[in-house]
């Protein structure tokens, strides 16, 4: 009824205007329309100033002290690999370097299993308290977990796991925890039930369908999870900085601080170790580009 | 959820009931418990706590008498720290204005050039999201080098093409400290809106715009009357994400203008200044309370103007 009437009005006030539109149109179409070589330069001039910086980074970690303080805007002229090597056995990089490679993998382990069985738990049995327990799981999507560091530092204080790899990646976990379940259930309800019936009835128990029939057909799903989890776990600056206090124990992005500070008068050097710390996320890209860009949007929503 | 309900019920209830409830029950909440205890233990009890401490005096660490709205009462009007608040306050809000621009409007003009191309789509795409990859740690470092006074590449960049007079000391100055760290924000977040636009862009059935260019619509005309209302989900979106980063800022000025948002405190914003009370020292020995009753403001300040943008933009709907 309602669109009928809507649809009635708009064909009725579509007579007189879209004629005249028309009529603008031709007049208007003599008019050259915006060159698409304008367009493209604004394209390039977006991609040039988004590229630059990363770009001047890559090429003064190659260069030396001296050639970039007497020429900030030159390129190598002699590439200095020794900066790499100089970078990483002068600072705790090596330390910071596996201690995120940890963090991050660990963390990411953790987080993919706890919450796919949470996900398959509430999607497919129905038990009464489903619904409000991913309710209450899903409060968690608007939570800024860091606002509550206080007491979670408390917490973590009265567990013995302040200043630890273990207990920091268990934090990341927790602040993911409601995204991941959020994307996971979202695709797994819809997922035909038949395929984990039909194990059932040739009487495989609940954990062989979650690990031999679940989690393959949620791949997918898991992917997104996996790549927005790896980019924000590998980059988290705030509860390191809080909870890690060993310089042996920092993460790349608390670690840089340290770099930074130690070798603020050595440019080369410091591009060398922002590069370094910049290294595996920008190859990464390089190979799995679609997957990044298509992960990282899907995965906000 | 409504998949669940809807399903078929009587088979579903009669295999899955049955195998799930008696035979297995008590193990299959063992799914659920692993995510349950971590997300209770390190997200809703601290969250809870907060949310009850800042109506609690504080002596250090100890938690004293019931407070009322002491501390809310004690932030926003006892000097220093109401000045602190308005200015952070009143720095988030510009954060958040520029940015919408910068990564919003800016955002969607660009997708929507974008989207007139296919040859060399991808490598633009690639290249305008690239930066989001990194660490904002990484990214406050760099800008700050080439945003030095004498040798930063901006200067010597502004110098070598007659504009000198341009140039200054970015990040020193407090006119300019706080703008800055919102340009390198921009550009941070800029790809990502692109991306989202453009996505949304091309869900647009092509009909719409062969329609619009056989009335001879322009392309400023299709843009604002097509484009623009077509891509309101993404617009939503992104604008309560601008609003959210804009407010958590925190990671980039830290790098770049350190824990106070020097100069002065120009570039200082809530999130820092949380941290100030929570860690820093600042708010002398009550600070946990006044920390939490800032805490609880911005959850719920931020969860209200949320709810309320995607109200505002769910309210008009928008039909074919």
């Amino acid at each position: 009824m309602a669109t009928a009437t809507r649809s009635a009005t708009k064909a009725r006030s579509a007579d007189d205007p879209a004629a005249m539109a028309r009529d603008r149109g031709r007049r208007e179409g003599r008019r050259p329309r915006l060159p698409a070589a304008l367009a493209y330069a604004v394209l390039v001039i977006f991609a040039v100033i988004e590229m630059y910086p990363i770009f001047l980074m890559l090429a003064n970690s190659l260069r030396s002290d001296l050639d970039i303080l007497s020429n900030p805007l030159g390129l190598p002229t002699r590439p200095q690999w020794g900066n790499y090597a100089e970078i990483w056995e002068r600072s705790n990089f090596p330390a910071y370097f596996m201690n995120s490679i940890y963090v991050t993998g660990v963390g990411l382990l953790v987080l993919l299993l706890i919450s796919s069985m949470a996900a398959y738990y509430l999607a497919r049995f129905d038990f009464g308290w489903n619904k409000p327990l991913l309710m209450v799981f899903l409060l968690g999507l608007t939570l800024p977990l860091k606002l509550a560091v206080v007491p979670l530092f408390m917490l973590m204080q009265s567990l013995d796991l302040l200043d630890t790899r273990n207990g920091l990646l268990l934090v990341l976990v927790a602040e993911r925890l409601s995204f991941a379940i959020f994307v996971l259930y979202g695709f797994f309800i819809t997922l035909p039930r038949e395929v984990e019936e039909a194990a059932m009835v040739d009487g495989a128990n609940a954990w062989q369908v979650y690990w031999r029939v679940a989690m393959p057909m949620m791949r997918p799903a898991l992917a997104t999870v996996a790549i927005v989890s790896i980019v924000s776990m590998w980059n988290e600056f705030f509860f390191p900085l809080v909870f890690i206090r060993s310089d042996e124990l920092r993460t790349i992005p608390l670690g840089m601080l340290t770099i930074v500070g130690e070798f603020s008068t050595e440019w080369a050097l410091l591009f060398a170790g922002l590069t370094l710390s910049s290294v595996p996320m920008i190859i990464a890209f390089v190979i799995l580009a679609r997957q990044f860009m298509e992960g990282l949007t899907e995965g906000i929503r | 959820m409504t998949l669940t309900r809807s399903g078929t019920p009587a088979r579903r209830t009669s295999r899955r009931a049955g195998a799930g409830r008696r035979g297995r029950s008590r193990a299959v909440h063992l799914f659920v418990i692993p995510a349950l205890l971590v997300y209770g233990l390190f997200v809703l009890y601290p969250v809870a706590l907060t949310l009850f401490n800042s109506f609690f005096e504080f002596q250090g660490m100890q938690r004293g008498d019931w407070a009322g709205l002491g501390n809310f009462r004690a932030l926003l009007t006892t000097a220093p720290l109401d000045e602190r608040v308005a200015n952070a306050l009143g720095n988030n809000l510009q954060i958040f204005v520029f940015s919408f621009v910068l990564q919003c409007v800016v955002g969607f003009v660009i997708a929507a050039l974008l989207y007139q191309f296919h040859r060399g789509r991808e490598i633009f795409k690639a290249a305008y999201f690239l930066p989001r990859l990194l660490s904002l740690i990484v990214i406050g470092f760099l800008w700050q080098i080439i945003f030095s006074p004498n040798l930063g590449a901006l200067n010597q960049f502004l110098e070598g093409v007659g504009l000198g007079g341009l140039a200054q000391n970015w990040l020193g100055s407090p006119s300019t400290a706080l703008y800055t760290v919102i340009f390198v924000e921009g550009w941070y977040r800029l790809g990502f809106s692109i991306l989202v636009f453009l996505a949304a862009m091309q869900a647009i059935p092509r009909q719409v715009f062969e329609a619009a260019r056989l009335d001879g619509a322009s392309g400023i005309r299709v843009l604002w009357h097509f484009m623009v209302p077509l891509t309101r989900p993404a617009w939503m979106i992104l604008t309560v994400l601008t609003f959210i980063s804009s407010f958590e800022m925190f990671d980039l000025v830290y790098a770049m203008q350190g824990v106070t948002g020097s100069p002065f405190y120009s570039s200082d914003t809530l999130a820092l200044l949380f941290y100030r009370l929570a860690f820093g020292g600042e708010g002398g020995a009550a600070a946990i309370g006044l920390g939490s009753a800032l805490a609880l403001m911005l959850i719920v300040g931020m969860a209200v103007v949320s709810g309320l943008m995607v109200f505002f933009f769910t309210r008009k709907r928008v039909d074919l």
